[in-house]
């Protein structure tokens, strides 16, 4: 197994405010990587700055030994990068299977094509995706009138959609049921393993990391002050003091 | 130096008036979001309104400023009396339609002006106390101007205090950032818009009754001081009265100066600053990016999908009666639909980029009547043939929309349509003010079809095989990949970065086949007319198109052609109505119009096609 | 919703009534003639030339009209558009089948007409457009103008203002094609009459945008002795007001072009300049006969003084009932050559529309202004005849496409 995503150093901040603070991780192939941390800790920022929407200010980001520093986030995605939002973030106004089509369209660079209609580019490989996450059924109704839970699937397939060989996952259980939530990430752990995809989120829910994640990595005023397997990591005497600390003050 | 600082002066005065005004414009869009094209209307109306009052009222001081406060307390209770009647019912609709209920209120404003106010121009009266000049260093300077540039930074300083000390002026600015969470903080919303139209209306009413002393009221007030307004807010950034203020000033001293140098420069300096202003600061001097907009679901566009067949048969139903129109109507006829034809091209093109877009263009006629120029100056300098001159005038268009929307798609939402209007604006008096290749105003003449179209009957088969082809290429284009990229750009702004769209890239093109069917319009709009002049590619004639696609609806791809079948017809039958025969000095065709607007936007707030559209899909869908 | 459904329905069954029906008329008892204006902008100016056309049509039917029938105008609005003015041409042509066409205010609706008359032969006469186009650069045989040009009224005033001392002009006028003929115009007549003057200063304020104060500053610079201005309306007035209190106009000779139009001097009230050099018509002066009758039955039938457009608009339709009676019938060939020569008395006196150029010799007053009563009028005019004010006839014919 290779090394798929490494981090160096990373720095950010905002007008004086550092959001994150020299992070360094790397994330193997067909593992799941999961980052926690308090609100504020940096996730987010982290996580625009892996996909290309912010620039660091310091630090490197290699994909595959490939520097990506800098770069815009339609061409990491061109690397093999598949992206959910916090926000599930889909085109509401188009129908389940046509958004994962759209993503089909552009990974064949497509996208500019005035011949073909869409309704007959990548139909099958699209119900084949969405059979996979679960949503066939969904197929043709439009994204715009989805349950949420639903919506976050239709995202699962438009990331796999470009054989992605990481995941970015920024809080993919969000705004969803407990069942639900352990559902999706037991899916999309399976499907990592069965295409050696690695797979970097964020999740506020213990019990969606601890139960699906390979590794984790603590994130604390935007510097990592934990890693290790879910066992080291629990162990962590810092990494309590964070939570039990922050438990015991009662947010 | 003495003449210097007076025309640093004057530039200060002129900056004054616009101020108001502008203060007004933009303290309404920032709350409401409402695109108020009336609001030149109530600054007309405060000049009108403070003219009586001050010729009705003894001579004083005391009773002439009392005169301009009524005025502008006049004008905001007008201002209010709509916002109630009209604008409350309809902030749910989209934001533009707004803009077409405010634009009706402007043509009935008008012909109602006519008739309350009379058709002579009124020379204001002077300000008594301040009628006399002040001497700088031998250069004379009118006192009144003095006092304007004193009373804008007070106004300026007073609503800085209303708006920042007092609760209303705290809500007003929540508002303006966030309207979410002022629904959410309980606030209640109908009042607070209220009463900023009336502050708003009263601003437009002082600014047209406080320049009286300086020229007069006349009925062309309105148009004139609405686009310099808007020119304004945009500059200065949207909802932000300081920006208002610093736009004025540049603007005013601008054109002060500008004369100096150039003196040709009148028509285009404003529209010059106003684009490289939004060049260089998208969201104009001292505006902020605007919070991006989550739709409410029930403005969600449904997905597209292939016409029903009762659709189709609909649609083939009025191709076969277009195509047997000789046979059974008056050659006339053949002109009138022939114009609705080519005009729905022309509509299609804007609802291309505008519906699917996401990108709302002020200024399409520039495509529009730059086509028409184009194919007229082909046959002109070069004596091209028709065919190839209606084949040509597209291809310039593509080119000039490449350059303008490489330009304009950096922007978005109301500043990226005002960028498009200040290029409108920039080809519009290239095109006036180079007589000596364009002809100026008085245009290009004797520009007919060839031999073999010059049959009406022909010429007629002709215009609906370009127009009709040009519409069913535009809606192809929607349903293959580059039509769904445009819809997705427009969705989302995250999604498609990540999934690797190049979002501006996108735009740009669809800017650019937006130009492209304009163009090819205005390439056989003026074989029928012989002739075209610089009006084709004026505000006017922009207006004229961006109304008739919202008439019909911009989520719906019949929308466009419903809006400017019902646009130009309606147009042209409120022409043949004789009023003068029935001893009406006027011609209400305006109100009448306007009437209808309103009526029209009161019944379809969706727009007609997108109203009947949603019935029909309602009834007839299988999948809801 | 469904309310103002039905509202909007009844108004839309009322606007197809008038499609279905239009314009009910007994065709053939009739001569139909189509007319053409913009009376829905600048209705200080149309609305009297409406007053003006009605007038004199009212005078030709009852007394029979012409060529034994009445003759009916129908007449339409084209709102200043050029697109609209050729889309109702066609429909007055083709639907309502009238024999000829007249009106029209801007220039370049009247050049959209005027090309539009050369492609339909269709005898075409434009009442009030001001640019020298109309009968020259762009002039057909089946076009023909009433209105003294801008080039006539400009050399009217060039002629005028040649007799004053004044070397060093500055100009100011509309950024528009009539705004810019009419510098070119004066200044060219000026320079052959006076070659030793100068023009140092010009401004081109955008139509009704002036901006007055900067305008005024920036010509006063260039110190000049004399200004020729053609700013009107509006714009007029606050070029007033602004050089008033600016202490522009003192010790300057001023030159207008149409200010002494009462459409633009009445407005002004007693801010009315004096000793300007106009061209206008002074309404309450003129006593000749003609001009005596006219203002009787004008004041006696809308109680109100007549405009120049009103004078505008009764010559234009009395030059088609003299046109029409001296044809004979409404073939259009034959009606073109009845007007080429045709020569008819006006309130201003005769008029000829000249074989050459199809411009007719009406011309304007010419005087200064002076406050009467806390009003504007023009003292010290004289009428000037147009025919003495157009170029000649070998100058004409390079100017006028032939053949």
């Amino acid at each position: 197994m290779g090394v798929l995503l490494e981090v160096i150093e990373l720095h950010k901040s905002f007008g004086g405010v550092t959001a994150v603070d020299g992070v360094s991780f790397d994330l193997q192939e067909g593992h799941l990587l999961a980052m926690i941390g308090p609100n504020g800790a940096g996730k987010s920022t982290c996580f625009n700055l892996i996909n290309g929407q912010l620039r660091p200010d310091r630090g490197k980001i290699r994909i595959l030994g490939k520097d990506i520093t800098g770069m815009k986030p339609r061409h990491v995605w061109r690397l093999g990068v598949g992206r959910t939002f916090q926000v599930a973030s889909t085109f509401l106004s188009m129908t389940v299977v046509e958004n994962v089509q759209m993503v089909f369209i552009s990974s064949h660079r497509k996208l500019n094509s005035m011949t073909k209609k869409v309704s007959n580019l990548y139909r099958d490989e699209a119900m084949e995706l969405l059979k996979l996450v679960g949503v066939e059924e969904q197929w043709d109704r439009p994204c715009g009138i989805l349950a949420y839970g639903d919506l976050k699937r239709v995202e699962l397939a438009m990331a796999l959609a470009n054989n992605p060989k990481l995941l970015l996952m920024d809080e993919p259980t969000a705004g969803m049921g407990l069942k639900e939530r352990l559902k999706l990430m037991e899916l999309t752990a399976r499907i990592a393993k069965d295409r050696n995809i690695g797979v970097l989120f964020t999740e506020h829910d213990m019990d969606v990391v601890f139960s699906h994640a390979d590794f984790i990595i603590v994130l604390n005023y935007g510097k990592l002050i934990a890693r290790g397997t879910p066992t080291e990591v629990r162990d962590n005497e810092e990494v309590k003091e964070i939570y039990l600390g922050s438990c015991a003050t009662g947010t | 130096m003495g003449a210097f600082i007076v025309q640093f002066l004057t530039g200060l005065s002129d900056a004054a008036s616009l101020f108001f005004v502008a203060a007004g414009l933009s303290l309404i869009f920032g709350v409401s979001r409402v695109v108020n094209m009336a609001h030149g209307s109530f600054y007309m109306v405060g000049a009108y309104v403070a003219y009586f009052v001050v010729s009705f009222l003894p001579k004083g001081i005391f009773t002439f400023w009392s005169g301009i406060i009524i005025a502008a307390l006049a004008v905001g209770v007008l201002g209010v009396i709509i916002e109630i009647l009209l604008m409350r019912r309809l902030y749910k609709a989209p934001e533009l339609f707004m803009l077409m209920a405010t634009f009706a209120v402007l043509l009935v404003i008008a012909d109602l002006s006519l008739w309350l106010f009379g058709a002579e121009d009124k020379i204001g009266p002077r300000a008594p106390g301040l009628d006399g000049s002040y001497n700088i260093m031998g250069a004379l300077i009118p006192q009144y101007d003095i006092a304007l540039i004193v009373v804008a930074p007070l106004i300026l300083i007073g609503l800085w205090l209303l708006l920042n000390k007092t609760r209303w002026g705290i809500l007003i600015r929540a508002a303006t950032e966030d309207r979410d969470m002022l629904a959410a903080l309980g606030v209640n919303q109908k009042w607070l818009f209220s009463s900023v139209f009336f502050l708003g209306s009263c601003l437009a009413g002082l600014g047209g009754a406080i320049q009286l002393p300086k020229g007069g009221a006349d009925l062309l007030m309105d148009l004139n001081v609405i686009a310099t307004a808007f020119v304004i807010v945009v500059v200065g950034g949207m909802g932000s009265i300081g920006g208002a203020f610093l736009a004025s000033v540049l603007i005013g001293e601008l054109s002060s100066f500008g004369v100096l140098v150039l003196p040709q420069s009148t028509l285009v300096m404003m529209f010059l600053v106003m684009a490289v202003v939004l060049i260089v600061r998208p969201y104009g001097l001292l505006g902020k990016p605007e919070a991006e907009e989550h739709l409410p679901p029930e403005l969600v566009e449904s997905p597209l999908r292939p016409a029903p067949l009762k659709f189709r048969l609909v649609g083939l139903g009025v191709l076969v009666v277009l195509i047997l129109l000789p046979f059974f109507a008056g050659s006339f006829q053949l002109v009138l639909f022939g114009e609705i034809a080519i005009f729905a091209l022309a509509c299609m093109s804007l609802f291309f980029m505008m519906g699917p877009g996401g990108m709302v263009s002020f200024g399409h006629a520039a495509f529009f009547g730059g086509g028409a120029y184009a194919a007229a100056l082909l046959v002109h300098y070069t004596n091209s043939p028709m065919e190839l001159a209606i084949a040509l005038a597209p291809l310039c268009m593509g080119l000039l929309a490449l350059i303008i929307g490489w330009f304009c798609v950096r922007l978005s939402g109301v500043y990226l349509a005002m960028l498009t209007l200040a290029f409108a604006q920039i080809c519009w008096s290239i095109v006036f003010q180079w007589s000596g290749f364009t002809g100026g105003d008085d245009g290009i003449l004797g520009i007919w079809p060839a031999k073999w179209a010059s049959n009406e009957v022909v010429f007629y088969y002709l215009t609906l095989l370009v127009s009709i082809g040009g519409i069913m290429i535009l809606r192809y284009l929607l349903f293959t990949p580059f039509g769904y990229t445009m819809r997705a750009c427009r969705d989302s702004h995250l999604r498609p970065d990540s999934i690797g769209i190049n979002v501006k890239r996108q735009q740009w093109f669809s800017f650019a086949v937006a130009g492209v069917f304009a163009g090819l319009a205005g390439g056989i709009y003026v074989f029928s007319k012989g002739s075209v002049f610089p009006t084709e590619m004026s505000i006017s004639r922009s207006f004229d198109i961006l109304l008739s696609v919202l008439l019909g609806g911009v989520h719906s791809m019949s929308g466009p052609l419903v809006g400017s079948t019902v646009f130009i017809w309606l147009e042209h039958q409120i022409s043949q109505i004789p009023f003068y025969k029935w001893g009406l000095q006027i011609q209400p065709w305006r109100l009448i119009l306007g009437g209808i607007y309103i009526l029209l936007v009161m019944a379809f707030p969706q727009g007609i096609a997108g109203y009947f559209g949603r019935r029909f899909e309602g009834t007839f869908s299988v999948n809801k | 919703m469904e309310r103002y459904g039905l509202i909007l329905g009844v108004v839309f069954a009322c606007l197809i009534g008038f499609f279905v029906f239009p314009a009910a008329g007994q065709v053939g008892g009739t001569i139909r003639i189509g007319e053409i204006n913009t009376y829905s902008k600048l209705t200080n100016f149309t609305i009297p030339y409406r007053n003006g056309w009605q007038l004199a049509l009212e005078e030709i039917n009852s007394s029979g009209g012409v060529l034994g029938k009445k003759i009916e105008v129908i007449s339409r609005d084209d709102a200043g558009k050029p697109g609209n003015a050729v889309k109702i041409a066609e429909e007055l042509v083709r639907r309502d089948k009238v024999v000829l066409l007249m009106g029209s205010y801007f220039s370049h609706v009247g050049l959209a007409l005027t090309d539009f008359a050369k492609r339909n032969k269709l005898f075409y006469l434009a009442a009030e457009p001001l640019s020298d186009a109309v009968v020259w650069a762009k002039g057909n045989r089946y076009t023909f103008r009433l209105r003294p040009s801008t080039y006539m009224q400009a050399a009217m005033l060039a002629v005028e203002a040649a007799k004053n001392p004044a070397k060093r002009w500055a100009t100011i006028a509309p950024n528009y094609a009539y705004g810019k003929d009419a510098v070119k115009s004066f200044e060219k007549v000026l320079k052959t009459k006076r070659p030793d003057v100068q023009f140092v200063a010009e401004q081109w304020p955008a139509l009704f945008k002036i901006n007055a104060g900067s305008e005024i500053e920036a010509l006063s610079r260039a110190k000049p002795e004399a200004v020729y201005n053609v700013t009107f309306g509006s714009d007029l007035a606050k070029f007033v007001r602004e050089g008033k209190l600016r202490g522009f106009f003192k010790g300057r000779f001023i030159v207008s072009l149409l200010s002494g139009e009462p459409e633009y001097l009445d407005p002004l009230k007693d801010e009315a300049p004096e000793g300007w050099l106009v061209t206008g018509y002074p309404w309450y002066d003129i006593k000749t006969p003609a001009h005596t009758r006219f203002l009787k039955a004008y004041q006696a039938k809308y109680h109100d003084y007549p405009r120049t457009g009103s004078v505008v608009g009764y010559n234009t339709m009395w030059a088609v009932a003299h046109m029409l009676k001296k044809a004979g019938c409404t073939d259009t060939e034959k009606m073109v050559d009845a007007m080429e020569g045709l020569t008819f008395d006006s309130p201003f006196g005769p008029i000829t529309f000249r074989k050459i150029d199809h411009q007719s010799t009406m011309g304007a007053f010419v005087g200064y202004t002076a406050l009467r009563n806390g009003k504007g009028v023009m003292v010290n005019w004289k009428y000037m005849d147009g025919k003495d004010f157009l170029p000649s006839d070998e100058e004409v014919r390079k100017l006028r496409p032939q053949g």
